[in-house]
């Protein structure tokens, strides 16, 4: 299993290596008070390509997407965005870093004392963006992508837990991304509504190219993500093949962690056809 | 409890000690370097000081007339009832004003901002602040920080006219003094180290609330039931570091001659 961990097998697009993967994780551990919580974890994700991060609840995925974006330090081992390594970097030297990537936290983690007009233009104003006609003409932009441009007045309190997840889409998307995180984005929502959210990471991934790393426990999504892509013309997901993109599956990786290690890195096909009992649990 | 544990105990209130002042450092460090929140500080400045004005200023009168009557049965023992402003005012601006002002201000505002950023820190509220590249120490410290500093000492000028106007009151009716009578005694016996003194204490006390209130908030562990007891953290520690700073300042002022 070891074997097909990231740097044995450096992703491919179109045949061609990928010199600088957009997010890699050479032999990162990490310890909360003695007790590992991840050990020896490698993997890359190539531009344009989407990681679905399997496991169970308290397997690490979540601290794996905080250290990906610095809000944790690994105790040893590098994390690399663009290629740069920000272990080493200092809190406002991750800033530049952090402007390539957004995240969408598994609760929303909207700021709930500010307005979803307000939650969305955050990035812009922080940016140093002034113009407030620009403002509000890329918010509108953002929540129209998410079909919420009507909630602009609205406060976090007065929105369903699946509209809070597509205004911090909204909110992570603002300044353009090219990585995204998603962290458990459809847990705890009705089947409609994760729907709706996978159609949003899919639409971003294909219309924009933006790699995507997501967290879940709903091997339905994943699936969903490996074999369906967004077609602008019929606005809605139809099977990769469907739509002329062949080896779109080749692009969606899965990575499942077990106790904190890597336990199957690898293709959807690597992971379907897979005996082992630990994967047979999650496929079943 | 065992070596090992003793041990553990140990190195985490050492580390709790370093994580302080490290973040005691960073956060006055940014008051004097941009990005500056100005909006978010003006917000701070109303809640904090426009809001804990009727707490302070009932409290304040309360104790001034409090005061008086206290020291009413022991002054007219001895026939000095026309000492009652005197006293009133001395213990008023040296001591009890900016005291009281700092407890009663800890006690509601220690536990509003150690609670608020609390329940951003469970919610995530404050990784997506950093992910959004923001700097929660200048977004969320520095405002409260400004805010306390600037709005303490002027609670205290309020909370020590109160007080005396408390003793006013009580001195009119109890002890039969005369307004100008009582009014000549309190300003006579004010001196300008008084009123430094009962004015330079409200900075310290403003940062020890800020800071100890934005420290438990942005270390809370737990979940809700972490946000309670962050609270309950925040107000205790304030009001002992209140305490200690009154002491260890009054005892400095003394040491260097200061009155």
């Amino acid at each position: 299993m070891d074997s097909l961990i990231g740097e044995s097998k450096p992703a491919l697009r179109d045949g061609v290596p990928e010199i600088t993967p957009a997010v890699e994780l050479r032999r990162v551990s990490l310890s909360f008070e003695e007790k590992p919580v991840l050990d020896d974890v490698s993997f890359r994700l190539g531009a344009g390509e989407t990681l679905v991060l399997l496991g169970v609840t308290g397997s690490g995925k979540s601290v794996l997407l905080k250290l990906i974006l610095g809000l944790l330090k690994p105790d040893s081992g590098q994390v690399l965005v663009d290629g740069q390594d920000l272990t080493p970097l200092a809190e406002t030297e991750l800033f530049p870093l952090r402007r390539k990537m957004g995240i969408v936290f598994q609760e929303g983690a909207l700021f709930d004392s500010l307005s979803v007009y307000e939650n969305v233009a955050y990035r812009l104003r922080e940016e140093g963006e002034k113009d407030e006609e620009q403002i509000e003409h890329r918010v509108r932009e953002v929540l129209r992508f998410v079909e919420l441009e009507h909630t602009l007045d609205k406060m976090p309190a007065e929105l369903s837990g699946g509209m809070r997840r597509r205004v911090s889409i909204a909110r992570a998307i603002v300044s353009d991304p090219s990585i995204m995180l998603y962290d458990s984005p459809t847990a705890g929502l009705d089947p409609v509504t994760a729907h709706t959210i996978n159609v949003l990471i899919a639409k971003l991934r294909d219309v924009q190219g933006v790699s995507t790393l997501v967290v879940t426990h709903r091997l339905a999504d994943a699936f969903v993500l490996a074999n369906f892509m967004y077609s602008p013309e019929k606005m809605a997901l139809v099977p990769a093949a469907a739509d002329g993109a062949t080896g779109r599956s080749f692009t969606t990786r899965f990575l499942v962690l077990r106790d904190g290690l890597v336990h199957f890195w690898g293709s959807k096909e690597e992971i379907t056809s897979n005996p082992d009992p630990y994967l047979r649990k999650f496929l079943a | 409890m065992n070596g090992l544990s003793l041990d553990n105990f140990v190195k985490r209130k050492v580390l709790a000690v370093q994580e302080f002042t490290e973040y005691l450092t960073n956060s006055i460090r940014h008051l004097f370097t941009p990005p500056r929140y100005l909006i978010d500080t003006l917000i701070q400045m109303d809640v904090i000081g426009f809001g804990s004005l009727p707490i302070v200023l009932l409290t304040a009168l309360s104790i001034g007339g409090v005061l008086a009557l206290q020291t009413h049965r022991t002054l007219s023992t001895f026939g000095e009832t026309a000492l009652l402003g005197q006293v009133v005012a001395l213990s008023m601006v040296r001591e009890i004003g900016p005291l009281l002002t700092a407890l009663m201000v800890a006690g509601r505002i220690s536990s509003g901002i150690a609670s608020e950023i609390g329940s951003m820190l469970v919610s995530e509220q404050i990784d997506a602040m950093r992910a959004l590249g923001t700097d929660p120490l200048r977004k969320l410290v520095s405002p409260r920080l400004y805010a306390t500093v600037a709005t303490l000492p002027l609670l205290t000028v309020l909370s020590d006219f109160f007080g005396m106007m408390g003793g006013a009151l009580v001195s009119m009716s109890t002890a039969h003094l005369s307004s100008a009578e009582y009014w000549n005694s309190a300003l006579q016996a004010l001196h300008s180290e008084d009123i430094i003194q009962g004015l330079t204490k409200p900075f310290f006390f403003a940062v020890a609330i800020a800071l100890v209130g934005c420290y438990f908030g942005l270390h809370t562990k737990g979940g809700t039931e972490g946000v309670g007891r962050a609270t309950t953290q925040a107000v205790v520690g304030a009001c002992v570091l209140i305490l200690l700073l009154d002491f260890f300042y009054t005892k400095f002022l003394m040491a260097i001659g200061f009155f």
